[in-house]
Order: C-alpha cells, then sequence, then structure tokens
C-alpha cells in the first residue's frame, strides 16, 4: 500500500538544495528528450539557447524589456489573487488600456504637445483597464458571480473592440492593419531614457514590483485585502466593507493592466493590434503563482519563462525546429518545478498490505 | 471482568502530522461487553488515535489486532469488514432520504434492493436496544438525537462490533443524553466494544466502565471508572493537580445598570426561516448572561445581530451609553457601532473563520481590529506587535513566536489569542460563543477566570454555552432559548439542571 505522509518542516538551506537539484535533474530531463526527438546534442542546443538569449546586446535588452513587461501584467494581476479573485482578464485589460492609448494617440496626436498627449495617454489607459476590471469586480461583489468565467469573456470583448477599431483606423487602406502609429511626428512615443530605449520600460516595472511589495505587505489596504482573501466572514466581522475591497483591488490590478498596454503602444510597439498582449495575460498567470504571489521573487519567475521563450524562439530557426519545441522544455521544467513543491511537503511511504511495518 | 481475549489491541501505535506528534507509541486494549471512556486534553490525541482504528489515517509504526490476529485497516471499508464504525462529530447523512434508505446507502448489497425489508430489519434493531426512530422518516424532519440515532443504527445493520462515538453529547440536552447512554448500556449488555470520546467527567462517571488518558499523545494510565473520581480522572489527564471549581463573584450591585436593551427582535435567515422569534431581554453590567439552548437554537443569530452581523427583520436593540443617552445598534455594521464609540467585544463560535485569519501571525490577528488607526497609509505593527507579546505573556499562549501562523496553534491557544484581543480593546460588552469548545480543562478555567474578570470589572459578559454543568457554576442569570424563542430566563444560583434542561426542549416556563 501506498501512503502519503506530510513531512516535517525542511530546514531552508535544504530545501534550497533539493530545488537546485531539481532544476538541474530538469535539465537533464530536457536533454534526454532533445536528444531522442530531434538527435542533437543537448550541450549545442542549450548553448544556443543561451546565445540567443544573451547573444548580444540588443538581445538582451529586448529579453529585459520582455520581462519586464511580463512581469507588469503579474504583478497587477497579484492583487486580485492575494484576494482569491481569480482575475484572468489580464489580457482584455492590457488590450483595453492599448486601445485608450492608440485611440488617444491616432485622435489627438496632432492637437496636442507631445508631453501633454503622453499624460492624457497615460490616464486613459488606466482608466480603461481599471473599468475592464471594475465590470467583473462589481458583478462578483454584488450578485456573487463567477470571477473566472466573467473576466474571462472580457478578454473577447475587448479583442473583437480592437479588431473593430483596427479598422476604423486602417493605415494605410487595405493594408488591415493600423501601421505604426504618428511615425513622422513621433507624437505620443515615450521618450528614449539614458539612451536606451528599453531602458524606460524596465525602470518602470522594477518601480512597480517595489511598490506593489510594499502595498500588499505593509500597506492598509494591503492588510484588508489579504483579511478579505483569507477569510470575508472575518472581514465583515472586523467592519472591512468586503464589496469594496473587491472593487478597489480590481481598479488597482486592471489599473497597471492598463498601464501595460500603454508601454506596449507608447513604448514598445507604437501599433495596435489584436495579438498586441500576445498572452501576457495568462502567462502572467503562471509567473505569478510559480512565485506565490512574492513581487521579488516573479522577477525570477518571469525570466525563467521569457528566457525559454526566446531561447526556445533561437533553436526553432536555427534547427530549423518548430516552435513548439521550445513549449515541451519549459513544460518539462515547470512540471519539475511544481512537482518539488509536493515532495518538500510530503513523502510518500510504502507499507506491505498486511501492516506490518518494520519499526 | 475477566481477562477475556480483546477485541481490538492496539500495539505500539505512533502517527505524526508534520512536526506534530499525534500519537506516540500508545498500546490499548478494547473488550467486549465493556464501555470504555478515552480521556485527555485536547491535541492529546484521542481522535486521531480512533481515526486510525476507523480507517480514516494509517499510522506510521506499530499495529492493530482484532481478536488477536493482526490486521491492516487501509480505508473506512476495512474498519466495517472488521466490525468496527465509527460515529463522528459531524453526522454524514443525506438530507432527503429517510432512515432506512441513509442506512442502505453505500451498502451495495448483491441481489433485489428490498426496502420493505430492509426497514423491518432496521426496525428490530431499534426494538432489540430501546432506540426510537420511525425508519421511513425523513433526515431532514430529524431532530439532532434522532439524527445521532439513525448514524448508530447505521453501524449496528451493517454488524458494527466495535463502536466509537466522538463527543456524542456535545450536541444533545441531558434528556437525550439519557436516552442514549441507556442504549449504549444495553447495547455493551450484548456484548459490543464501546467506545467513547468526552470532555464531561460527569459523562464518564455516569456511562463508563473504564477510563484510558490519553496526555500528549501518549498512554499515561487508566482507571476503572467505579473507583475514579473526577478530580483523579483531571490530574491524569493535566498531569498536575488542578482545582475544579469554577467561580462566581456576586455582582456588584452599587454600579448595576442596563446596558443592553433587546425588545422584540425577530430575525429571518436569508431562505426565509425564522431565526430569532420576539426575543426581548437586557444585559446588565458586572454581570455575566448565560445563554443556553440546543446548538441552533438561535444563539449565533442573536449574538450577531448585537454585534451588527446580522440583519434584523423588526424590533430594537438598544445600547444604554450612560443613564441618559442611548443609542440604537439595529442597522449598524461593526464599523459604526465601533465609531459610535461603542466597545464591543464578540468571541465568534468559529474562532478561524470569523474571528482570526488562519494564515496570518500572531501579530497581524491582533491589529485586525485596530489597523486603521492614525492617517498613514501603511499599517503599524508595533503597537500589535506588543499586544501579541502580552497576550502571549500573560494568558500562557505556548507559541513558538508572534510571527507563528494562528492555524499551527491548538485549538486553546487559538481561543486564548481572539479572547486575549478581545478584552484587551477594554469592552463595555463581550460577546462570547462556546468560549471553551474544543478547549481542555486547564484552558477552560484560565477562559472562565478572564470572563469573571471582565464581570469585575463591570462589562456585561454574554456567555454561550453547550456545557448545562458550567452555565450553572459560571453565570448569573441563564436564557433559555428553544427554536428561535426565549423560552425562560432562570437565575444561575438557584436554577437546576433539570429546569433548564426542559426549558430547551419546549416554550414556556417561568421567568426569573
Amino acid at each position: 500500500m501506498v501512503h502519503i505522509v506530510k513531512r516535517k518542516e525542511m530546514p531552508l538551506p535544504r530545501a534550497f538544495a533539493i530545488r537546485a537539484g531539481i532544476i538541474a535533474l530538469a535539465l537533464v530531463m530536457c536533454g534526454i528528450v532533445t536528444m531522442f526527438m530531434t538527435g542533437l546534442n543537448p550541450i549545442d542546443v542549450y548553448a544556443t539557447m543561451f546565445k540567443g538569449s544573451f547573444g548580444s546586446s540588443r538581445k538582451i535588452w529586448i529579453l529585459l524589456q520582455e520581462i519586464a513587461l511580463l512581469l507588469c501584467v503579474s504583478l497587477a494581476l497579484t492583487p486580485a489573487f492575494r484576494m482569491k479573485f481569480w482575475n484572468l482578464g489580464g489580457e482584455g485589460q492590457v488590450l483595453a488600456g492599448a486601445l485608450a492609448a492608440a485611440a488617444c494617440m491616432i485622435c489627438l496626436g496632432n492637437s496636442m504637445p507631445g508631453a501633454a498627449l503622453i499624460a492624457v495617454m497615460f490616464l486613459a489607459s488606466i482608466a480603461a483597464g481599471a473599468l475592464w476590471a471594475a465590470i467583473p469586480a462589481f458583478f462578483k461583489a454584488k450578485f456573487n458571480t463567477n470571477e473566472t468565467l466573467f473576466t474571462l469573456m472580457m478578454n473577447y470583448v475587448a479583442t473583437q473592440l480592437v479588431a473593430y477599431y483596427t479598422i476604423v483606423w486602417e493605415n494605410p487602406k487595405g493594408s488591415g492593419t493600423i501601421g505604426i502609429i504618428n511615425q513622422k511626428t513621433q507624437n505620443g512615443w515615450l521618450p528614449i531614457v539614458g539612451g536606451n530605449k528599453y531602458l524606460l520600460i524596465v525602470i518602470v516595472a522594477v518601480l512597480l514590483a517595489v511598490f506593489m511589495y510594499v502595498y500588499l505587505n505593509y500597506s492598509k489596504q494591503g492588510y484588508e485585502i489579504s483579511v478579505v482573501g483569507e477569510s470575508p466572514s472575518t472581514a465583515r466581522y472586523v467592519g472591512i466593507k468586503v464589496s469594496r475591497v473587491i472593487v478597489r483591488t480590481l481598479i488597482v490590478s486592471g489599473a497597471i493592466c492598463g498601464l501595460t498596454g500603454f508601454l506596449l503602444v507608447s513604448g514598445s510597439a507604437h501599433t495596435l493590434t489584436t495579438a498586441l498582449a500576445g498572452g501576457r495575460g495568462f502567462t502572467a498567470v503562471m509567473v505569478a503563482w510559480l512565485a506565490k504571489f512574492n513581487p521579488f521573487i516573479m522577477f525570477g519567475s518571469s525570466f525563467l519563462l521569457e528566457f525559454m521563450e526566446s531561447g526556445g524562439r533561437e533553436i526553432s530557426t536555427i534547427y530549423g525546429l518548430n516552435q513548439s519545441f521550445g513549449n515541451i522544455l519549459t513544460g518539462i521544467i515547470l512540471f519539475f518545478i511544481i512537482g518539488t513543491d509536493f515532495f518538500l511537503t510530503y513523502k510518500v511511504v510504502f507499507s506491505k498490505k498486511e501492516g506490518k511495518e518494520n519499526a | 471482568m475477566a481477562k477475556q481475549q480483546p477485541a481490538v489491541s492496539l500495539r505500539g501505535i505512533s502517527k505524526s502530522f508534520g512536526r506534530v506528534q499525534a500519537n506516540n507509541n500508545v498500546d490499548l486494549d478494547i473488550y467486549r461487553g465493556e464501555i470504555l471512556a478515552l480521556l485527555g486534553e485536547n491535541g492529546s490525541g484521542k481522535t486521531t488515535l480512533m481515526n486510525m482504528l476507523s480507517g480514516i489515517y494509517f499510522p506510521d509504526s506499530g499495529h492493530i489486532e482484532i481478536d488477536g490476529k493482526p490486521v491492516s485497516i487501509g480505508s473506512p471499508k476495512d474498519a466495517f469488514n472488521h466490525g468496527i464504525g465509527m460515529i463522528h462529530q459531524h453526522f454524514k447523512l443525506v438530507n432527503v432520504f429517510t432512515a432506512t434508505e441513509n442506512i442502505l446507502l453505500g451498502l451495495n448489497q448483491k441481489g433485489k434492493f428490498d426496502l420493505v425489508a430492509a426497514a423491518q430489519k432496521v426496525k428490530d434493531i431499534c426494538d432489540a436496544y430501546g432506540f426510537n426512530v420511525d425508519p421511513n422518516q425523513k433526515v431532514y424532519d430529524m431532530s439532532v438525537s434522532q439524527k445521532q440515532t439513525v448514524e448508530i443504527v447505521k453501524l449496528l445493520y451493517r454488524g458494527a462490533e466495535i463502536l466509537i462515538l466522538d463527543e456524542p453529547t456535545a450536541v444533545l440536552t441531558p434528556q437525550e443524553t439519557d436516552k442514549l447512554f441507556a442504549v449504549l448500556r444495553n447495547m455493551r449488555d450484548d456484548g459490543k466494544a464501546i467506545i467513547i470520546i468526552t470532555h464531561k467527567l460527569a459523562e464518564v462517571k455516569d456511562i463508563s466502565d473504564r477510563v484510558v488518558v490519553l496526555r500528549k499523545g501518549e498512554y499515561v494510565g487508566e482507571m476503572t471508572t467505579a473507583e475514579a473520581t473526577p478530580q483523579q480522572m483531571t490530574n491524569m489527564m493535566v498531569g498536575r493537580q488542578v482545582s475544579l471549581n469554577i467561580e462566581r463573584p456576586e455582582p456588584e450591585m452599587k454600579y448595576r445598570m442596563e446596558r443592553i436593551r433587546v425588545k422584540n427582535v425577530t430575525v429571518k435567515s436569508r431562505e426565509g426561516i425564522t431565526k430569532l422569534d420576539d426575543v426581548s431581554f437586557s444585559i446588565y453590567t458586572g454581570e455575566i448572561l448565560g445563554i443556553a439552548g440546543i446548538s441552533g437554537s438561535g444563539q449565533k443569530e442573536l449574538l450577531e445581530a448585537i454585534a451588527g452581523l446580522q440583519p434584523v427583520e423588526s424590533g430594537s436593540i438598544e445600547y444604554n451609553v450612560d443613564d441618559h443617552q442611548v443609542e440604537e445598534l439595529i442597522g449598524m455594521d461593526p464599523l459604526k457601532i465601533a465609531e459610535m464609540g461603542v466597545v464591543l467585544s464578540f468571541v465568534p463560535e468559529d474562532r478561524l473563520g470569523m474571528g482570526l485569519v488562519g494564515s496570518m501571525d500572531l501579530t497581524d490577528n491582533m491589529m485586525l481590529r485596530s489597523f486603521r488607526k492614525g492617517l498613514s497609509p501603511l499599517t503599524d505593527r508595533r503597537e500589535p506587535r506588543h499586544l501579541a507579546e502580552l497576550v502571549v505573556d500573560e494568558l500562557e499562549v505556548s507559541t513558538p513566536s508572534v510571527t507563528t501562523p494562528v492555524s499551527k496553534l491548538s485549538g486553546g491557544n487559538v481561543q486564548k489569542v481572539l479572547v486575549g484581543r478581545e478584552i484587551a480593546a477594554a469592552p463595555t460588552v463581550l460577546l462570547s460563543a462556546y468560549a471553551v469548545r474544543g478547549l481542555d480543562v486547564n484552558s477552560s478555567y484560565i477562559i472562565y477566570d478572564l470572563l469573571n474578570r471582565q464581570k469585575g470589572n463591570g462589562v456585561a459578559v454574554v456567555y454561550v454555552g453547550e456545557d448545562l454543568d458550567v452555565l450553572l457554576e459560571l453565570c448569573d442569570r441563564i436564557l433559555v432559548m428553544c427554536e428561535g424563542k426565549v423560552s425562560g430566563i432562570v437565575d444561575g444560583r438557584t436554577t437546576t439542571k433539570n429546569e433548564v434542561g426542559l426549558l430547551m426542549t419546549k416554550l414556556g416556563g417561568g421567568e426569573a
């Protein structure tokens, strides 16, 4: 018979060593899979992945920017998740913010000075993202609707809205895309900071992480979020207005998603497509969970996912594999990491059927 | 009793959950034709031990013998096959089924499904042992005591020879308890082995033949009930001499005033069921008002209505600040009540689900009520930490540190943290629901003492309790509830257990 038994608490260094060992094991496993499926030398494959991410300073900066954008969305979801409100609408909230930013750029681009335009875009994006999250939050607070489904469906609404405006603002006519907005004037484009066009987004992400850490762990609102998440009846018992906290928290969550949409349009893509959010709203769920909702550990988890993404892209072009191969490797590594948690808290005991355990 | 072959022998049983050693090397023999009381403080491992016998847990080491043969019990089904059945504190019955249907549920007999024959068999069992159950009655129509009976009959129907009852009397009135005990004696005389887990020493004395005491997961000794006194049992349980008297100081009459007046309060649940029906009474300063009643008679709704957590259909709840100023509490939420300057503390029944946040540490739990203080958007944890340290010190909370999540503490310590916080607010009214439920003897006495000290400070204390012996010893007045109505208010010093018990089951009766 097999029994699963809870472990005694494990000393930190040992737990850490086990985690490191597991990651090494995952890499070995990935190597074996690579060898069997592609016949390639796994060491070479790893080297190529590494080069794909860190090969040049431009590649490093692109990686950093991707990490920063993913981190922003993850940080946005975190307060909602701490409250056990499963906001799966990051994708739609980012798009709503992006749509608002693009709308400002296109409609106000020629009638406003650059700095004022950026300020308006910033506010509009935040408001749009916040609204997109506040709608499901309101219904959750008032009617206890299922937030998972509601936020998911809001994604489709946002995508369709963007698809509609892509045709309205089509440029040039017939291309089916908006193209680079304000390419000549660069009005509404975020300025280049420190001589590096990727730096600003990275700085924003780091500041956001610090803010979120303090907000969740040291602010009164963060405290309310934890209480509501753990036990709504305790919250009511001490006079916390649960529905207000739900709506307020989702406004924060959506606003940061909207801000990410703004960064995407104004600071990086300078255009609007339905695929602009790029699945970050969902990948961010994974980033947040892997980090157990700790903003600083999210640096690590978003690095891991983005590294695998860019490395996977590199091996698929160099070796002519398709992009899915990178995803297979990511899957193996995640499987190992998540599995570790189980073995850190439980152990499996085998015993004979007649219960004659040796003492 | 002759040295017969034990029905069940546990040998060297150990079980741990993570760092917590729930049972350590326990040996225990259970004989046919006897009622064994398993006694121990909270967290002494009684329920864990019995859960291993009934197949819910599997021991880490040690073995179990039934009629001298070693067996392995890996699931409740295995336990059944060996004739072991357990009645848990929470019943596992399907409400829309009849007694017979519930009894047959999950039996998977071969052949035709014969409800009539089964009902006859159920009736035979009931007659044989003196149970009072209609086989065709639906469970939702039954009282708690009838549901418990169905659970017992279910085990007997399946041929259980060894019955384990986990705190069976917690939900019963004294009269129902007597009935249950009569049935248990019949079953014992029929040669069944019965194990009963309880905290109430009077009941142990009343029903059992032999007492086995566990302490901190280990077997510490056993006694023949007839030769043991409650004092001896307690000492063995706690491991040192303890006093079993509850103090009841006379209320200070000089400053006595009516603090809260509840008038004609009616409360309906969301489904429209009347939970409180036209309830009126007063709470005075410097007294402990006990509230007795079968659980679910409206005690929870009553306290929550006063604390501003329960919407009220009609009636009024007045709070007297002093002789001239009166505030209405209905329509207020806890925050508004606090803002009015009314310091109303509430120790709810569901400690971790309502009074505290289990995953938070002691410090964070201390600031649940006070975290809003100050204009800064950030929380200040210095004061809560001092308070946590103070509570740990004064109430002897056993915890590794004030940064330990409260869910890792034992029941008694969780309650000390909660009561400590509520008392620290220097309340004028202290509402407590089942303040000592699940607490061991020692912790219970600490809580009684705390309540008495609040009473001495002129606080109006409300104590909702289930143990009538305690209510009769501790409270100045006892309000008895039955089906959402006040069936009587009696003087705690002159009333009897019988009088209160009768009021719990029927309406009417005298006012004190």
